[in-house]
């Protein structure tokens, strides 16, 4: 365990060497720590910031080399802060009124062209005119409006994430004491009020009650409802009305109402009411915020779409010693080193070195690619041969990995009609409610003058948003809850409510549908004594090889023998002696040049289905054959019958050659299926079905599928799949497995029913109590009853998802 | 029900009390981690921390 610590001489976080004159540190547990790269020096402090340092005492291997890399990108941000795009974290968001608001308040910024805010992440993202606008004045015209923004930075929002959940916990705290407390004092005065308890109580009791629940209800007042009057103010400031004006109205109307009362001696007292008001909505708040907290860090986990670092080989072809820089700092003519098993940082042409990648990062395409010098790969692509020499052809940012990312986000920037309902409702509710309470006010002056200001009051208080601002975001943060245990995290706000209008479930092939990596589905024993030797033998061969056939070889041998003298046909097969002996593992051809001519039944074998083939022979005997393929995943049959069986159509649509895909297909039982898509075709595919009226949910795991994914009605990414592919779904199955999707289903449809249930309630509630309270018919223990019981079957409701 | 001009007082301090109490808490941090202590009580090490 500590071990590690102890013997350590590489880079305390990964565990890898130092390079030469390292100079990055972080302080771990009171000590300097070495580090290798900037990315593991900032994940490191990120542990140890978190409260986490415990981790490194306590862990038993080292963490993978960690390749993002917080400051220098954050730098680069102010370098080409003026590139007219550009996201920025947003500190206070809380309803559909804030997203409205400073989506507006952006746009009003001259020279801006476009803003959305994602709810879910806290995040405003920013298309303007570099010639009119600045980044600062967008950041100005945010803050005037109340709300602290800045550029996009993974760690600090974390931090602000996380503090702004500890004052809200601290406030629903205060709020339930002071509500369960407040709630004591009140029920023995409403008994006594009783008529058939007439006078059991005397005036000073009911004074002693009345000023003790007062002091009770400040902390509530000017400690936990904060939120509201602060939200009330900026709202106000700026013209704008939200949610939180006719919630701190209707807390300061009944506090101030309820001291007056007290202090004249004569009137109602609503401390009851007020105390539990903001002790159930801020509940509803702590609960919204948790699932967004959850959504917003598993998020920030998946950030790592293109490789954040390069060897560069400066004086290349004369010196070959790399130097680590910023995958971003790469120009064209810049000569960089990929190593196995990595990624290139950026579109090049190779100038030394032959190999073998893997694209399927890119194409969907399962099967590796050969490559040599002029090749061209493009920016993503895995090398899973040799080292291979890469001239750079353009910038990280301008190479094909980015150019996907851009398509992506620009068919993800358009929202669902629903959303922009929910926003207009938000702000017309308001206004109307606003309206009402005037309204009553002025026609009691006219009728009542005494009983205007308590009436007033018995509105703001009885209809206060309560029950109706609770019913969609408490059933939709249970639903969010439960299907985060299950597997699903639901990104966007509008995931279930989508998924469960979709029309078609249109799935990717390769990662989605089957496992997306080779598995070895049968051994056939030639002249090997058994399977498991054969597998040793050919897993020893393979030791360290991370090609995907390789994988798949050493993933399913029992165990390895040592091998010697290991060679690396490229294209071919691996050459190696266990034990003296000589063996080839490979193509027919290359094992047949080892072992003589190859047993009669191979030819056609070798071309049936979409298993590719592998040999493993010694002198004069062909030992066994492998067959390797991408395999179904095990669940993939059972989701497809569900939708099916549910009314939804199943599409296929893949970057695979068409002849795998109808395959597939066919064992499936899917009848609309298409191969040979490009990420456009599927995209277009996707468009044409959405102009025929179907409501389109997208399954995909690859960078491939990130455009279409935005570009679907609702989408899904693979936990297991391209970090791209899931920045860009609208929720990612987190187990890397398709059965939670069922489920997702089957929760959505329950969500909104419930969503449906609440809202009725809520409306029917204040059908009812509006004109009640407006005619100035209810006393306050009813209209306690009724806001409480308003509000609980609500969040009860609700809270049945959970389980 | 004279009691009650004693004991209602009385609950005053209690609820401030309880406040007290909670707000002492949440600053030393004890509700940082709702999670970590339970998976932490079963470690089988008793090494330093947490």
């Amino acid at each position: 365990m500590n071990a590690i610590a102890r013997e350590l001489v590489g880079c305390f976080h990964c565990g890898l060497p130092l390079p030469d004159g390292a100079r990055w540190h972080a302080r771990i547990d009171g000590l300097e720590r070495d580090m290798c790269c900037p990315g593991c020096a900032a994940a490191a402090q990120a542990i140890v910031d978190a409260g986490c340092d415990e981790y490194y005492a306590t862990r038993t291997g080292f963490g993978a080399r960690v390749e993002e890399d917080a400051a220098p990108a954050l730098a680069l941000f102010d370098e080409d802060g003026n590139s007219g795009e550009g996201s920025f974290t947003v500190e206070g968001i809380r309803c559909a009124a804030c997203v409205w608001l400073v989506e507006r308040r952006v746009l009003a910024v001259p020279g801006v062209l476009e803003a959305t805010l994602n709810v879910s992440t806290a995040r405003v993202q920013v298309r303007w005119d570099p010639a009119r606008c600045k980044v600062s004045a967008i950041l100005r015209a945010l803050h005037a409006v109340g709300y602290t923004a800045y550029p996009y930075d993974p760690l600090r929002h974390g931090e602000q994430l996380a503090r702004e959940r500890r004052t809200l916990f601290r406030q629903l705290f205060v709020a339930g004491l002071s509500m369960m407390q407040v709630m004591m004092y009140a029920v023995p005065v409403y008994l006594a009020d009783n008529v058939a308890n007439e006078g059991t109580m005397d005036a000073d009791m009911t004074a002693l009650m009345g000023w003790a629940s007062l002091l009770l209800t400040l902390p509530a007042v000017l400690y936990s409802a904060q939120p509201f009057f602060r939200g009330a103010w900026r709202d106000l400031r700026r013209g704008v009305p939200g949610m939180d004006v006719p919630v701190a109205l209707g807390i300061g109307a009944a506090f101030g109402g309820s001291v007056v009362a007290l202090v004249g001696g004569g009137g109602d007292l609503y401390f009851d009411s007020v105390t539990m008001f903001v002790f159930l909505l801020l509940a509803s708040r702590y609960l919204e915020l948790g699932a967004r907290r959850r959504a917003a860090g598993a998020l920030e986990a998946l950030q790592e779409g293109l490789p954040a670092s390069a060897q560069r080989l400066p004086r290349w072809p004369f010196e070959r010693t790399p130097e680590l820089v910023l995958a971003t700092a790469l120009r064209p003519g810049d000569t960089v080193l990929v190593a196995p098993g990595q990624a290139a940082p950026a579109d090049g042409a190779i100038v030394e070195g032959e190999t073998e990648v893997d694209l399927a990062l890119l194409t969907g395409e399962s099967r590796t690619r050969r490559m040599g010098p002029g090749d061209l790969l493009p920016g993503g692509a895995v090398n899973v041969a040799q080292p291979v020499v890469l001239r750079i052809e353009a910038a990280a940012r301008d190479s094909t990995l980015a150019l996907l990312v851009r398509l992506a986000g620009q068919a993800g920037q358009g929202k669902p009609a629903i959303a922009l309902w929910a926003d207009r409702v938000a702000a017309w509710s308001v206004v109307a409610l606003l309206v009402l309470t005037v309204l009553v006010f002025v026609g009691w002056q006219l009728f009542d003058p005494a009983r205007a200001w308590p009436a007033a009051i018995a509105v703001l208080v009885v209809t206060c948003p309560c029950a109706l601002s609770l019913a969609t975001p408490t059933a939709l943060a249970a639903a969010t809850d439960r299907l985060l245990r299950r597997g699903v995290l639901a990104v966007s706000p509008h995931t279930l409510e989508t998924f469960e209008r979709a029309t078609h479930i249109v799935f990717d092939k390769t990662g989605t549908l089957t496992l997306g990596m080779p598995r070895l589905l049968a051994t056939g024993v030639l002249d090997a004594p058994d399977a498991a030797w054969a597998l040793r033998i050919a897993a020893g061969l393979e030791a360290g090889n991370p090609h995907p056939l390789a994988k798949a070889l050493q993933a399913a041998a029992p165990g390895a023998v040592c091998a010697q003298d290991v060679s690396y046909m490229l294209g071919q097969g691996i050459e190696g002696s266990v034990d003296g002996v000589r063996y080839r593992l490979g193509s027919a051809a290359f094992v047949a040049a080892l072992a003589g001519p190859a047993p009669l039944r191979s030819a056609e074998d070798e071309i049936a289905g979409e298993a590719s083939v592998v040999w493993l022979g010694c002198g004069g005997h062909w030992l066994a054959r492998f067959d390797i393929a991408d395999d179904l995943r095990p669940e993939a049959e059972a989701v497809v019958r569900r939708f099916e069986a549910a009314g939804k159509t199943v599409v296929l649509l893949s970057g695979d050659t068409p002849q795998a895909v109808a395959a597939l297909a066919a064992r499936l039982g899917i009848r609309q299926a298409a191969g040979g898509q490009l990420p456009a075709d599927k995209l277009d595919a996707v468009r044409r079905l959405q102009a025929a009226g179907a409501v389109v949910a997208m399954v995909g795991d690859g960078v491939n599928d990130a455009a279409v994914l935005g570009g679907a009605d609702v989408s899904f990414a693979m936990g297991g799949g391209a970090p791209l592919a899931q920045l860009h779904a609208d929720g990612v199955l987190l187990g890397d497995s398709l059965a939670p999707l069922a489920e997702a289903a089957v929760t959505a449809r329950r969500t909104l029913r419930i969503i449906r249930q609440n809202l009725a309630w809520a409306s029917a509630y204040n059908l009812v109590a509006i004109p009640a309270a407006a005619a100035g018919l209810l006393n306050p223990w009813l209209s306690s009853i009724g806001m409480a019981a308003s509000s609980a079957v609500v969040v009860l409701n609700a809270l049945r998802l959970r389980k | 029900m004279e009691a009650l001009y004693l004991l209602i007082p009385l609950s005053l301090i209690l609820v401030a009390l309880a406040l007290w109490i909670f707000f002492g808490a949440a600053d030393s941090g004890q509700f940082e981690d709702l999670e970590g202590p339970a998976l932490r009580v079963l470690r089988d090490d008793d090494s330093a921390g947490g």
